[in-house]
């Protein structure tokens, strides 16, 4: 296996993360909705349903970081110490989620129920919305300047970023429309769910219905926005290690002249709508997440590959073009990367036992 | 503290130690519960059943709130130490990555099993997956030290100039360690301690309440005996890292231990007062007050009742003796001024290898692998910056190990009576049940043994972030002290403001004991 694959390959399983990662936020969409108007019966039942799913959101947050820390550390350094502000929020919501569902109903939670359903709803905003921002910037780039050869300097730290850390991105309409579209993505696979979890209470399946709907009017201009976005949007092509130039429609062009890609996406998309209207046609309709799920983790796989593939940064910086990353510049060894390849071939094993765990509680 | 570097260590030891009140709790208690349901799963008995799920519901509320403060951990190595992260990413990324894909999820999925699925799953189907948990938490915790392990001996890597960062050579190399297996076991069994003295402790309450007390004496025995596995286990492979530490570390040894100048059968300070003037080099007492055991030292470091341990005044001037035989390594002064030639040579390098110039890059790389073993000292101005804080480390080693020496004595006391005198527990004296009263008073000296220890291992290895390669403020990212500041205020509250609710919880959760579940 050549270097060049191993990396390739890397970035295959980081989309394949990402993808799944976004379907799982699911549980994040369900916590954005705790807070709406319903009777107490009726939340309860729901949020039983998300009760024991939340772990695996996490932990796929934890491998997806983890694999882009053993895989791309550039990205890991850059990223994260730089966009210091977005990542703590994120996190933040990730912890107080964490306790939140074993503590909202137990004796002695010092907090009350309350207080730890605004955490659930709050890690159910921050983390579709910035986590949605924080990809976008692979497309419209970060402020960021890389000079590895500072860490022979006292003092020295190899990538700068400016004053506000990341939060400035938040100031770019384009990333806040991503992030929104990841909210409102996340909040309709959360009514799939519902819709798949209960079936015998109409009143839940009615409320779900009317909300699934209310998501989707907001989710699909969004999508076809950010859509619209990418296709028109010019990028830049990867010359050299450090060498970049402006390609007009660049992701237009990753996109449609791929042909696995352009399937990816378009299957994905057609999955995504598919599973929305069937639910909202049939009352008795019970797979809608499975199909818009599956929809979901293709059209995000197929974002990564444009944003990574095809001699394109996928980390590009709007302060100083050559301090861009690419799944070649930014990648772990050759040594390490080939050792980790090794690892991850029993990453089936670990989905296999996930899924039987799955739809033995499903069941 | 006013840098960003103080601030971001701040930050981290704070997420640390949070972190590690409740994953000790979640390892020991894990295989506690899994004997529990073991015993369960044989006998088909519903008391142990009750048993096991009494403690199983501890263990869940306990669980969330360690899974909540280690993403933190995971995270802050990218948005607080963003050098680190690129400098040795290649390396320290990789044992991340495998404990998320393997142990983490392995974890959480049966975590899910264990706490819902009793209905769901069969009876062996939900102990599978209750000995999972508790493995899977195990396996986490052996990936987490491997890399822990590694910052404090890197070991299978090279540097590569060309890519301006160590990469990794020997995965296995890695992997085990012979720091890392020893770091892993004494950390593991240290756990098994701690769970078998919080079993013991919650159980005590209920001897001296009086209400299920056959359920206090069953958990106390299979608390006890884990209880007391570990610490036996946990003082062998102290013994083993004290070895290590000798070998690998020696300015931690000589911190842990208040040690400036070294002998031919150096004494073991059993406890003392550190004279806070004592510098490497003035004349003050180290000590203001010891109580010592001769040649202790020396047979704890080296196996040898007269060997030679270094002090931080030998070690900073480069002497050390084996066999009778002064071994000169490289003074400390020398160091630095070495680390710095290896980073004008990594500059020079950079340089020649942007302007094309190949016999330019092939000399600077010749120096700087010449001296390169001494990088890390480069970004010191003064030797000061490269002694760590012997007070304390002595002090948190000390109180580790003397109450590692309590809690054997009260351990195997507890188990002895727990079988042959149960009558025991319950006696009392001068009005006052004797058992829970020392019950009840090891739990928080057990959270403290484990803090002090954690306290060594990181305190003593400091100026550094990886040994003798990269110090913590060459380590660091791109932000202003305020930015670290204002986060660690936030996450110092968000953490006890949980550890409160878990406890609150906790509590109410034991007063309803068992029979309420």
């Amino acid at each position: 296996m050549s270097y060049e694959f191993l990396q390739e390959y890397w970035w295959f399983l980081i989309s394949l993360l990402g993808g799944c990662l976004v379907f799982l936020l699911f549980v994040q969409g369900a916590q954005s909705m705790f807070l709406q108007p319903m009777s107490e019966a009726q939340r309860e039942r729901m949020v039983d349903t998300v009760a024991h799913r939340w772990e695996l959101t996490f932990t796929t947050l934890v491998v997806f970081g983890g694999a882009f820390f053993a895989s791309f550390p550039l990205f890991y350094s850059t990223s994260f110490g730089g966009a210091y502000w977005v990542w703590m929020l994120i996190l933040f919501g990730f912890v107080v989620q964490a306790v939140s569902y074993k503590y909202r109903r137990a004796e002695g939670n010092l907090l009350g129920r309350k207080t730890y359903d605004f955490f659930l709803f709050l890690n159910g905003i921050l983390a579709p919305v910035l986590l949605g921002g924080a990809v976008s910037t692979f497309f419209f780039g970060s402020d960021f300047t890389i000079e590895k050869s500072l860490i022979a300097h006292d003092g020295g730290v190899i990538s700068q970023w400016g004053p506000l850390h990341g939060l400035e991105v938040l100031a770019d309409w384009r990333v806040v429309v991503f992030g929104l579209m990841v909210l409102f993505l996340s909040r309709i696979l959360a009514n799939l769910w519902y819709l798949n979890q209960i079936s015998d209470d109409l009143d839940i399946r009615a409320w779900n219905r009317r909300q699934l709907l209310i998501n989707a009017i907001f989710f699909v201009p969004l999508f076809l926005v950010v859509v619209g976005l990418l296709v028109l949007s010019d990028g830049y092509e990867t010359m050299g290690e450090h060498q970049f130039r402006i390609v007009e429609n660049k992701y237009f062009h990753n996109l449609f002249g791929n042909i696995i890609c352009l399937v990816f996406f378009l299957v994905g998309v057609v999955n995504v709508l598919n599973g929305i209207i069937m639910s909202l046609i049939r009352h008795d309709a019970r797979f809608g997440i499975w199909v818009t799920g599956l929809g979901t983790i293709m059209v995000v796989m197929s974002l990564f590959w444009v944003a990574g593939y095809f001699n394109t940064p996928y980390y590009p910086s709007a302060t100083d073009l050559s301090s861009s990353l690419t799944i070649y510049n930014s990648s772990s060894s050759e040594f390490t990367l080939q050792a980790m390849s090794v690892v991850s071939l029993f990453i089936p094993f670990v989905l296999a036992y996930i899924v039987w765990v799955w739809r033995k509680f499903t069941k | 503290m006013e840098s960003v570097v103080d601030w971001s260590r701040a930050q981290f030891a704070l997420t640390a130690c949070y972190h590690w009140m409740f994953v000790p709790l979640t390892l020991g208690l894990g295989i506690i519960v899994a004997l529990f349901e073991t015993i369960y799963y044989r006998t088909r008995n519903q008391e142990w059943l009750k048993i096991c799920q009494f403690w199983a519901m501890l263990f869940g509320v306990n669980f969330a709130i360690g899974v909540a403060t280690g993403i933190i951990l995971e995270f802050e190595f990218g948005t607080n130490w963003s050098n680190y992260s690129w400098f040795v990413g290649d390396i320290f990324g990789a044992p991340l990555a495998i404990e998320g894909i393997f142990a983490f999820f392995c974890e959480s999925t049966f975590f899910a099993v264990m706490m819902f699925g009793w209905k769901k799953f069969s009876a062996g189907q939900h102990l599978a997956a209750t000995w999972l948990t508790a493995i899977g938490a195990t396996f986490s915790a052996w990936w987490i030290l491997v890399a822990n392990s590694w910052m404090q001996y890197p070991v299978g890597m090279e540097f590569s100039p060309e890519q301006m960062r160590n990469v990794m050579t020997d995965f296995w190399a890695v992997a085990f360690s012979p720091v890392a297996v020893n770091k892993f076991l004494h950390t593991v069994q240290a756990a098994w301690c701690l769970g078998g003295v919080f079993v013991l402790g919650v159980s005590s309450w209920y001897l001296l309440k009086g209400h299920n007390q056959e359920f206090a004496l069953k958990s106390i025995k299979v608390g006890g005996i884990v209880g007391t596995i570990g610490i036996l286990m946990s003082m062998l492979t102290g013994d083993g890292a004290a070895v290590q530490v000798t070998k690998t570390q020696p300015m931690k040894l000589a911190a842990m231990e208040g040690l400036y100048e070294g002998q031919e059968g150096t004494p073991l300070i059993g406890f003392g007062i550190v004279n806070p003037d004592k510098r490497y080099d003035n004349d003050e007492e180290a000590m203001l007050f010891e109580i010592s055991i001769p040649k202790g030292l020396s047979l704890l470091g080296r196996h040898d009742l007269n060997a030679f341990i270094p002090g931080v005044k030998d070690i900073v001037e480069g002497k050390d003796m084996i066999d009778g035989e002064v071994i000169n390594t490289v003074p400390y002064a020398e160091r630095i001024e070495r680390g710095k030639m290896a980073q004008t040579a990594l500059r020079q390098y950079s340089s020649a290898r942007k302007s094309g110039d190949k016999q330019g890059m092939q000399q600077a790389e010749e120096k700087l692998r010449e001296h390169y073993p001494f990088f890390g000292y480069g970004y010191f101005e003064s030797v000061d910056e490269a002694i760590p804080n012997v007070p304390a480390v002595f002090y948190m080693f000390h109180i580790m190990v003397i109450l590692g020496g309590y809690l054997l004595v009260y351990l195997c006391f507890s188990l002895f009576m727990a079988y042959r005198k149960p009558q025991w527990l319950t006696v009392r004296w001068k009005g006052i049940m004797l058992f829970p009263a020392v019950a009840l008073l090891s739990i928080p000296l057990v959270w403290i043994c484990h803090q002090c220890g954690w306290g060594v291992a990181e305190m003593g290895r400091q100026p550094w972030t990886i040994q003798d390669i990269l110090p913590v403020q060459a380590a660091i990212s791109s932000l202003e002290s305020s930015q670290v500041m204002l986060t660690f205020c936030l996450f110092a509250l968000l953490f006890t403001v949980l550890l409160i609710a878990e406890v609150g919880i906790m509590i109410k959760q034991i007063k309803k004991g068992p029979a309420q579940e």
